[in-house]
């Protein structure tokens, strides 16, 4: 799907092992599947099925999406940094195309 | 065998009545936390959910959720066309086993948290949320 933009807030710095928080969102309408169009028929499936967030290399959060998360997803969680390094955030659509965006973080 | 125009309309119709039939919705549900549990008792403490009492819109309900040590944490709705909304499985790095995010309800309804946790044990919460008007697109 074109044009979608994914947007993510990490804090810039940390101190080691500290827990910080995540918070991403991504435009993209979500199509459940279950819509119907003016017309009278259902609007086809159209979503993203996946999110991850790695720090590293290692998995922070792994999402399974359904239908029933609202347009432009939105998810707040927490990571623990042992180290300075980039965040890599992955959302795999329906279609096929994957959308990634990476933050670094300063640990001192 | 003859299928006369009566039978392919009488045949049209069942299909139509049977498409019709809203999908028990919260069988779905029971069948979805039992498909996650494999039927297993789930304990109430160490689990927070936290949902609006009221919604005005079923398009965008904020929903968090919380269980120290938690694997993983599904959300299910008893009343939504699909039963299971989304599964945060947690990484070595996550901080605190805590996910909030913003779903759909297609009516009133409860939202149910359920999660894993490392021993291999479950905690469940719930909650009702009135939704005033419904997502989903209905």
């Amino acid at each position: 799907m074109e044009n979608v933009r994914a947007r993510v807030r990490v804090p810039r710095e940390a101190a080691a092992g500290e827990t910080v928080e995540i918070k991403t969102l991504i435009n993209h309408p979500m199509e459940s599947g279950h819509r119907r169009d003016g017309d009278g028929n259902l609007v086809p499936r159209s979503i993203i099925n996946r999110f991850t967030c790695e720090f590293n290399g290692e998995v922070v959060m792994d999402v399974a999406m359904q239908p029933s998360i609202s347009t432009n997803p939105y998810f707040e969680f927490f990571a623990v940094v042992p180290e300075s390094g980039t965040f890599t955030f992955t959302w795999y659509d329906d279609d096929g195309d994957v959308y990634t965006e990476t933050k670094d973080i300063a640990v001192s | 065998m003859q299928i006369s125009r009566r039978d392919t309309l009488l045949m049209g119709l069942g299909a139509a009545v049977a498409a019709a039939i809203p999908v028990r919705a919260a069988a779905n549900a029971d069948a979805a936390i039992e498909a996650f549990t494999g039927g297993a008792q789930a304990g109430a403490e160490g689990i927070t959910l936290i949902a609006p009492e009221i919604a005005e819109n079923g398009n965008n309900v904020p929903v968090s959720v919380e269980a120290p040590g938690a694997e993983v944490i599904t959300i299910f709705t008893t009343a939504n066309p699909e039963a299971t909304v989304g599964t945060f499985s947690f990484g070595p790095l996550s901080g605190v086993q805590l996910a909030s995010t913003r779903i759909r309800l297609a009516e009133t309804q409860d939202v149910i948290a359920i999660a894993k946790m490392a021993d291999g044990s479950f905690l469940r919460a719930s909650q009702e949320v009135k939704v005033t008007i419904g997502g989903c697109g209905g």
